[in-house]
């Protein structure tokens, strides 16, 4: 794991510094809610329907038990004893007073934490796969560019009243964990034909109210331009971007309406000129990086033997565990959607217990997933079963991973104050209803937003939910046939909406249509794909 | 409060500033102003002879000067770099970064807030237009 030194943590600390000097003034009245508003979001604060919401950011969802106490400290002292982990691998804490904000942040600062562009029209938090440096499809780690990325964006000066929010993510395997070319910059780990490491670019990606999955822009970069090359895209969008319409401000409205063939010619010549200028750091500073990100201290010869006599357990490890690069180690996700909860929450035992079961199992390291779960990264099978018993003992063992109940879902109307519905009791219902079937209905990637900002990733489900709000009242859009994954696609709407009963009602029709037409193997969307949308549409509304 | 920063040694300049279409018609002016859809690189031939380059911010939000500002300094453009309008204490320091060396907001500005905001941070991560090593090269030299 990356660790900071003088200067990361000067940096940090500084940021603690301006922030208390701001709510300062803003508590002075000095600002203006509306001139510190960019400034709170650019330090992950949002008012909220309640309170102040503070995103704290998990640098490509990597940390460490060290870190994960600190999370269930500030969940006690701060809130009310939990958090919630997002789909930027990050954790929000929804009941923040503003004159503990920079409390929290100096608490942070002493773990190597901080909120620094967890929000604003800034580059936020760079996203990346769960499994980075234990998957045995990755090409490298894809972590130590996702930090070299971090450094170079924060407080970019350039960049940091950009037209709209801008999101990166990197992965390093075919297989697709992070919704990659569903972000504004998508970057993937790769090797060219000489066996050098370089990059391909998709830009354009993005979710919210106008979906789009990104365009390759750059089939190889090498990596020595990588900073260089990601300012000129920025350039190009910091300048040309539209800023006259909140909603086709993200970068993938100006990449749709010029073309990818007319950006990729803009950025390419605006690459040519900002080369020239230095701003790639030397390969030695990538060394330096990677270096924190060498391989744990995986033990030699152990078996991959395990005893799966109790059944309980043997579903778990079915759903739950991923192949790990070395022999005798696995990969454990820690789901956070027991039956019936609300996803993405945890608790601070819950969370100082995962901090403790990393530390004694997973070479001290957790990840946060998009979906809104924690992987243990580097775990023992010899210890598999063990650790399986503490997480059931303390909630924590729901063996759904990637079935119907693994659902993302946003804080919707019960927090946010952007939303137009509920979430959270859509989730708990579908949850309910269908975890006695989930096994046998296998992958199915569900995903709620309350709102058209799609921060529930809907249109990216092969089952979408979208609250919207029909003249007073609560309505849920269904949408079929999205994925996020290396697959990419954006869901279609079905049609009329329905009430919160009806949505669940309307899944029910889907899936049993789904479990009557299935072929040997296929997955839900394999057979939405082979058979089309109209079997759905007809089997939904009669 | 003050209503006017100006980080440079030589004396202000006096000659109003005219629009990039008049200047781009009128030869002789040294002081331009240009709004902040227009591109600053239509600039960039007759760098020598401006000595004041006004950029607008309508807005805070408004990114777009930022841009203008590192690309006339990346062109060598050595004059007053000026940022007018919506300018307020917390985006003075990437101003700065971006190579603005004076400027004119729209509110007086708190001299002594601007001189905390520009003073807090230690070190930086990128190299932008102010000359500042950024942190990898303290790193490594």
């Amino acid at each position: 794991m990356y660790k900071y030194d003088t200067y990361d943590q000067s940096i940090v600390d500084a940021r603690v510094e301006e922030f208390r000097d701001q709510v300062a003034r803003r508590m002075a009245g000095e600002l203006t809610e509306d001139q510190f508003k960019p400034l709170r979001l650019m330090n992950g604060l949002y008012l909220q329907l309640h309170a102040y919401m503070l995103r704290v950011a998990v640098p490509y969802g990597t940390l460490d038990s060290r870190q994960m106490h600190m999370l269930a400290h500030i969940a006690r002292k701060y809130d009310k004893g939990y958090g919630h982990f997002t789909t930027r691998q990050n954790i929000q804490y929804n009941w923040i007073e503003l004159k503990d904000a920079g409390d929290i942040l100096a608490d942070l600062a002493t773990v190597e934490m901080h909120a620094i562009q967890t929000s604003g029209n800034c580059i936020r938090n760079t996203t990346s796969d769960q499994y980075a440096g234990a998957a045995a499809d990755e090409v490298a780690d894809p972590r130590p560019w996702a930090e070299l990325l971090r450094q170079w964006s924060t407080f970019h000066p350039e960049f940091t009243y950009l037209p709209r929010k801008f999101k990166v993510a990197i992965i390093a395997s075919d297989e697709d964990r992070a919704a990659m070319r569903l972000h504004d910059i998508g970057l993937q780990l790769t090797q060219n034909e000489a066996g050098e490491t370089g990059f391909k670019v998709y830009v354009g990606g993005g979710m919210g109210r106008t979906p789009m999955v990104a365009p390759l822009i750059r089939d190889f970069l090498p990596a020595a331009d990588y900073l260089s090359y990601l300012e000129a895209c920025l350039r190009v969008y910091n300048r040309y971007g539209r800023r006259d319409n909140i909603y086709k401000a993200r970068i993938k409205i100006l990449v749709h309406e010029i073309g990818a063939d007319e950006y990729r010619r803009q950025v390419e010549e605006e690459f040519l000129h900002v080369k020239t200028l230095g701003i790639d750091p030397p390969a030695e500073e990538f060394e330096r990086i990677n270096a924190f990100f060498a391989q744990p201290a995986w033990e030699q010869g152990l078996s991959d033997e395990l005893d799966l006599s109790d059944p309980d357990f043997k579903l778990w490890v079915d759903q739950n565990v991923f192949a790990h690069k070395a022999p005798g180690y696995a990969i454990a996700t820690i789901s956070l959607k027991p039956i019936g909860g609300i996803p993405g929450d945890a608790s601070a035992d819950q969370i100082d217990l995962m901090a403790d079961l990393a530390e004694t199992y997973s070479f001290d390291e957790l990840r946060v997933t998009h979906s809104q779960n924690i992987v243990l990264p580097h775990v023992r099978k010899a210890d598999l079963y063990t650790l399986w018993q503490k997480l059931d003992a303390a909630g924590l063992a729901t063996a759904n991973l990637d079935l119907i109940s693994d659902m993302i879902a946003c804080p919707g109307l019960d927090y946010c104050s952007l939303a137009n519905a509920r979430s959270i009791p859509v989730a708990q219902k579908i949850s309910q209803r269908f975890a006695d079937r989930e096994a046998d209905l296998g992958e199915l990637k569900l995903k709620i937003s309350g709102c058209i900002n799609a921060c529930g990733h809907h249109h990216a489900g092969h089952i979408g939910i979208l609250g919207v709000d029909r003249k007073g009242t609560e309505n849920y859009q269904l949408l079929l046939g999205g994925s996020g994954a290396e697959d990419a696609s954006l869901g279609r709407i079905t049609g009329p909406g329905f009430d919160e009963d009806g949505i669940v009602d309307a899944i029910e029709r889907t899936l049993d249509r789904y479990v009557a037409t299935r072929e040997p193997g296929e997955r839900f969307l394999d057979t939405y794909r082979r058979v089309g949308f109209e079997t759905f549409k007809e089997a939904i509304y009669g | 409060m003050v209503e006017g920063l100006r980080y440079r040694d030589d004396a202000a300049h006096e000659e109003p500033a005219v629009t990039l279409d008049a200047f781009l018609d009128q030869s002789n002016a040294t002081a331009v102003r240009l709004e902040s859809d227009e591109d600053a690189r239509k600039l960039l031939p007759f760098l020598d002879r401006l000595a004041l380059i006004e950029v607008a911010f309508p807005a805070f939000r408004d990114g777009r000067g930022y841009s203008a500002g590192r690309i006339l300094r990346e062109a060598g453009y050595t004059g007053e770099l000026r940022a007018a309008g919506d300018v307020l204490v917390d985006q003075i320091l990437p101003m700065r970064r971006c190579g603005f060396d004076a400027f004119a907001p729209d509110k007086p500005l708190d001299p002594a807030a601007v001189e905390r905001a520009l003073g807090r941070y230690s070190n930086v991560y990128q190299k932008a237009a102010d000359g500042r090593a950024p942190a990898w090269k303290l790193r490594h030299g």
